[in-house]
């Protein structure tokens, strides 16, 4: 059976992440952790997950890290040629139907999932979830191993009509939450917000990211 | 009956359940969902009570093999009756916890049930153990248990407060429960809550339509 958000274990590289994706009027937030784990070892601590697929277009990557990667190499080219027959900023749904192409064709051999998001003049903010070969505009995406943990959590706090600064806060607690119970999730937290005027990337440090009830204090 | 729900991309195994118990100022309140099934399949019972009470002011929750924890639930009963007789006095909490933990650790080998306990008692006032597979009893202030607690984690780690109202403890494991049957597929029914305090046990059923309801439904 298939689970949105738990992949399957990949022994060299794997990318078993949180990533998540929510639109606000006006553009999206999309954030992750940065751990990259193969195995028991962590190799990697500081990754960014969130790739950038065009200006207003970014994707955030889980599964295997080098099926991600590529997938997001591949589309950023295919996105650019796309880009430059049009003549205009390509859409978000454009984006991500070329990851789903991608992910629909090879879904026996690939193990990543992806998650579009972006700004584009027709629509606005779009978040497009594209697990295993569907296309699917949501609200709000959150996929990787951590995201089971966390599905409670977004479906309570979750609400139409959030502003570019709840959604930041929505999008920091919810990393948050999903690093401390998940054992491939870790690191700092890296947030990405698009809209009409700016794309602005952001790195949260791990003593700077909320902590819960059962949890010593912050370093001063 | 009731077969495991091999769920082994998460933990070894888990029966298709949400419990839950939660401490607040006075006492504590735990819960569960309400659903047997078959393989995940077919839905054996729809109102099934997995909140079993075992003394007076101590009730558990069972996790795991429910034909093994069934087994050793009707042994503990017995041990603990017979020992609050010894003591001529309730039995504490610990000492129900502890009863489930020999069980558990002493046939480590050929069982495979966990249980959380909760009560209320005198001397320490209202209390939660978790007793592990392999018979770890540890003490905490929330917890929670079953393949439905795995997509509730995030919400309980950042709603819980120690030290909550009644009103509050009691929407807040309600909360939870209608969460974890919203999201796991093995968890659903009614949510069977018992709130437990000084002056004893009181069991509240809500049924599935009056489950809070959350943004996408």
């Amino acid at each position: 059976h298939c689970r949105m958000g738990q992949e399957e274990r990949t022994s060299g590289g794997g990318l078993s992440t949180t990533i998540l994706a929510i639109e606000f009027d006006g553009g999206v937030v999309l954030g992750s952790d940065s751990r990259v784990s193969a195995g028991a070892s962590v190799v990697n601590r500081v990754m960014n997950k969130l790739s950038q697929l065009h200006d207003k277009i970014y994707c955030a990557l889980s599964g295997s890290a080098a099926d991600a990667q590529t997938i997001a190499e591949v589309v950023n080219y295919q996105l650019d040629v796309h880009s430059m027959e049009i003549g205009e900023d390509p859409q978000v749904r454009s984006a991500a139907t070329l990851v789903r192409n991608i992910s629909y064709k090879y879904k026996e051999e690939l193990s990543a999932h992806l998650i579009v998001a972006g700004w584009d003049r027709r629509k606005g903010g779009q978040v497009y979830a594209t697990l295993n070969g569907l296309l699917t505009r949501q609200p709000f995406a959150v996929g990787g191993s951590g995201s089971s943990y966390v599905y409670g959590f977004v479906d309570a706090e979750y609400r139409k009509g959030m502003s570019k600064e709840e959604c930041q806060k929505f999008v920091v607690s919810t990393l948050s939450l999903a690093m401390n119970r998940d054992g491939s999730s870790g690191g700092v937290a890296y947030l990405v917000t698009i809209d009409e005027h700016c794309t602005e990337e952001k790195v949260i440090l791990g003593n700077d990211l909320p902590t819960f009830y059962d949890q010593p204090p912050k370093y001063p | 009956m009731e077969k495991r729900c091999l769920d082994a991309q998460f933990k070894g195994v888990s029966t298709g359940t949400t419990i839950l118990a939660a401490t607040f100022d006075g006492g504590v309140v735990i819960g569960s969902d309400s659903r047997a099934s078959i393989g995940g399949e077919y839905v054996s019972s729809k109102t099934i009570n997995k909140v079993i009470q075992v003394h007076d002011r101590i009730f558990c929750c069972m996790a795991g093999s429910l034909a093994d924890a069934q087994a050793v639930l009707k042994t503990a009963k017995f041990h603990l009756s017979f020992h609050s007789v010894q003591m001529e006095s309730s039995p504490q909490v610990i000492a129900a916890a502890s009863v489930l933990k020999e069980l558990c650790y002493k046939n480590k080998d050929e069982l495979q049930a966990g249980f959380i306990t909760a009560g209320w008692d005198r001397k320490k006032g209202p209390q939660i153990y978790v007793v592990s597979l392999g018979g770890m009893l540890i003490k905490q202030e929330v917890t929670i248990g079953g393949s439905g607690s795995t997509y509730i984690y995030g919400y309980v780690d950042a709603k819980y407060r120690p030290n909550m109202s009644r009103e509050e403890c009691l929407q807040f494991a309600t909360n939870a429960l209608a969460l974890a049957m919203g999201r796991d597929n093995v968890s659903g029914g009614v949510a069977h809550l018992v709130v437990i305090t000084e002056s004893g046990a009181e069991h509240t059923v809500v049924p599935g339509d009056k489950l809070p309801k959350f943004h996408d439904e």
